[in-house]
């Protein structure tokens, strides 16, 4: 099989390269150039840094298969960080790495498969996609913690079925030992955690020089009303915010609420923070059915699953949950299986 | 491998890494030193210095070798603009080489008054705006022979003729990296006070450049130091390299009217192949005149990019634009100043071809070419 392996310079798809090349693929290797700063610099911090190309290059020399850099910088500002500052300029909490995915390296590099003459897309998610029954079922990974089927939950059997995930059937203790015994640079590498535009600061930070319009002053209200103070910008702000509020009030305070139409943003208790429902939108499943009933839902990459209903474009929590908000995407799962996922679009309390 | 990207760097001619070796090994010395060894390295250096003096139409004197065309260009612009003259600015055009335009943005930045003039749709510098932005205050224009990316070439005679007369005290530099080949040298005839050239795009070692230096013209160093180069150039001597730039200058001198004739016709032979099969496909440099080894052409459609995978792992070597650190190509600046959108730009390869093309793979790397368009449209 002709085989694209999106390396991004860690040791995920350095193994993931390297098992599809010991199977016996044609492999070919891509690191997608995404964000530079103002002046072309590279960010140094991320998933997308000059040293991680060069890492990623390195062990494509070693497993001596082409290797190449694509520059898809233009797609990123628009479809990503263009998106990401909208999103908190509208009081939504967006996640850039699910929607760099979904308009980025998945859209164009499964879009663009056969110009570079490939069948497969291959990438080091750490999810199983196995065929069965003639149709492609994404499972969480067998490294339990390190589960990332919550990011891919996107994902049609359009894609699916063109996508292979080799070190999502291994442990991360296994991925790093393979790449250990095979020599690897990458075998010790640390994982990114930050947001590769956003880099080791505050978003805040990243907001107030990429898009200083977004932040407009407004009120900071109790949810009763009472005035509290004011604020910068809602921008600053997300749904269960404790620290950094701006306010002493005497007791712990919470965002509960943004309201972006009039720049307000609602501080309320910690029992105001449940929300009983959520709308959806942007749906999408795995095995091209809708799915109605219940399921275990996941909104946060790193949350847990809690037991829902989905109705439609609803979902209810079987409990109230805390810090759900507009933007973040709610993943469904029948046990390991990954039944679909959305955007929420609005919180019911 | 069909090597069409000689533009970037071509292979060393025969003779030129056999004629450097003796100075990378036996004769090792240092050519300032006062021993046996040292002479003979000194001796060597002075003789690549004449031999190379002599193949552009200089004095001796007037050469300082450098470590390259970026050095070069940094040492034309920065030594002209910071020398003891009280002139300080910098004319340049927007199709430079980053060598010059990074160098004098880096002027402007420490306050030095620059102009970077446009360029019209076939690459062509405007001469009367040019002219009208050199003013008492400049001391270097600077305008590149043979571009790089298109193979423009800019009238570099009548430039400096039309200069000279507005402002007779402006120095003339002019980036020659890519012209050594195919066009004629002679610095008295172009009328440049700095002319930068490297052996590595005309059969020479990298890392072995020179910048032609006029006599008498007022240059502070870059490299402060010991002093060698008449104290234009400190650091010891790469001996090897000075001699494999004479040699690779000598032989591509003996064959550049071969190259101007045979190169030409292999490069119009691919041209007219692939635009015949691909009748969309636009040279982005099609009335202006145009070096006899470098294509620029848009293919509609197709970004630049994927060819150029598709090409390597067809065997084919080209490229486009520049490449930045991570080795992604960028959007070329040299067509978004003559007029292409962003879009057009990342549709635009160049083909380059060198001295030991031949025929038969030109027309074999054009079968390819035109196999990948259809494919990947």
């Amino acid at each position: 099989m002709r085989a694209l392996v999106a390396m991004s310079g860690g040791v995920d798809s350095s193994v993931a390269a390297a098992l599809m090349r010991e199977a016996g693929h044609d492999v070919l290797g891509v690191t997608l150039k995404l964000w530079s700063g103002p002046n072309g610099e590279a960010p140094t911090a991320g998933c997308c840094t000059v040293s991680d190309a060069e890492d990623a290059r390195r062990v494509a020399a070693q497993l001596d298969i082409p290797y190449y850099v694509l520059d898809y910088t233009d797609e990123f500002r628009d479809g990503v960080v263009h998106r990401f500052v909208r999103d908190y300029g509208s009081g939504r909490t967006p996640n850039p790495c699910i929607e760099c995915n979904r308009t980025v390296k998945f859209d164009r590099l499964l879009n663009g498969l056969a110009d570079f003459d490939s069948e497969v897309l291959v990438t080091g998610h750490h999810a199983r996609n196995r065929h069965v029954d003639g149709s492609w079922r994404l499972h969480r990974g067998e490294d339990r913690a390190k589960d990332q089927s919550y990011v891919l939950s996107m994902l049609t059997q359009a894609e699916l079925s063109r996508i292979r995930l080799p070190v999502g059937e291994l442990t991360k203790t296994a991925v790093r030992s393979i790449a250990a015994e095979m020599g690897l640079r990458t075998a010790d590498k640390p994982e990114s955690m930050d947001i590769c535009f956003v880099g080791k600061r505050d978003y805040r930070g990243f907001l107030r020089d990429a898009a200083p319009e977004v932040f407009e002053p407004g009120p900071l209200v109790a949810s009763d009303g009472t005035e509290l103070g004011s604020h910068d910008g809602i921008v600053g702000f997300t749904v269960g915010q404790r620290r950094g509020l701006g306010v002493a009030l005497g007791e712990p305070r919470f965002v509960v609420r943004i309201d972006s139409g009039s720049s307000t943003v609602v501080l309320g208790r910690r029992d105001e923070l449940a929300v009983a429902a959520v709308g959806l939108d942007q749906l999408t499943w795995t095995e091209g059915a809708p799915f109605s009933g219940q399921v275990m839902a996941q909104y946060r990459a790193h949350g847990e699953p809690v037991p829902a209903t989905l109705h439609d474009d609803r979902l209810l929590f079987a409990e109230p949950q805390e810090a759900v908000a507009p933007g973040q995407t709610v993943a469904f799962y029948d046990g390991d299986r990954v039944l679909g996922g959305g955007l929420i679009s609005e919180t019911f309390v | 491998m069909i090597y069409l990207d000689h533009a970037a760097t071509t292979p060393m001619r025969p003779g030129v890494w056999e004629a450097m070796r003796p100075y990378a090994d036996d004769v090792f010395g240092n050519s300032s030193g006062v021993h046996e060894v040292s002479r003979r390295a000194k001796n060597a250096l002075e003789e690549a210095r004449e031999r190379i003096a002599m193949a552009i139409g200089a004095g001796p004197r007037e050469i300082v070798f450098t470590s390259g065309g970026t050095e070069s260009d940094n040492l034309a612009i920065k030594g002209a603009s910071l020398s003891s003259i009280p002139r300080r600015g910098v004319v340049t055009v927007a199709t430079e080489h980053e060598a010059v335009l990074e160098t004098t943005d880096f002027l402007r930045r420490l306050g030095v008054p620059t102009s970077v003039v446009g360029v019209d749709r076939e690459g062509q510098v405007d001469l009367p705006s040019l002219v009208d932005t050199v003013d008492a205050n400049t001391a270097v224009v600077s305008v590149m022979y043979l571009n790089n990316e298109t193979g423009v070439i800019q009238d570099i005679a009548g430039i400096a003729s039309a200069i000279e007369e507005h402002e007779p005290d402006v120095l003339i530099h002019s980036d020659a990296v890519q012209a050594f080949s195919s066009a004629e040298i002679e610095v008295d005839d172009l009328g440049v006070d700095l002319l930068t050239i490297t052996a590595h795009k005309f059969g020479g070692p990298k890392g072995a450049g020179l910048l032609y230096v006029r006599e008498g013209t007022p240059l502070e160093p870059v490299l402060h130091g010991g002093g060698q180069e008449l104290g234009r150039r400190s650091g010891t001597h790469d001996v090897a390299s000075a001699v494999g730039l004479a040699t690779a200058m000598e032989a591509a001198l003996a064959d550049r009217s071969r190259f101007r004739s045979q190169v030409a016709q292999i490069r119009d032979d691919f041209e007219k192949r692939v635009l015949t099969a691909v009748p969309d496909a636009v040279v982005n440099t099609p009335e202006t005149p145009r070096s006899s080894h470098h294509l620029n052409v848009r293919f509609p459609g197709v970004r630049n990019e994927t060819l150029l995978m598709r090409l390597d792992r067809a065997g084919v070597a080209a490229s486009a634009g520049s490449a930045c650190q991570s080795g992604a190509s960028e959007v070329s600046h040299v067509l978004e100043a003559m007029g292409l959108s962003p879009g057009e730009a990342r549709e635009s390869v160049r083909f380059s071809f060198g001295w030991n093309s031949t025929a038969d793979e030109a027309m074999d790397a054009a079968t390819i070419v035109i196999d990948l368009i259809e494919e990947l449209r």
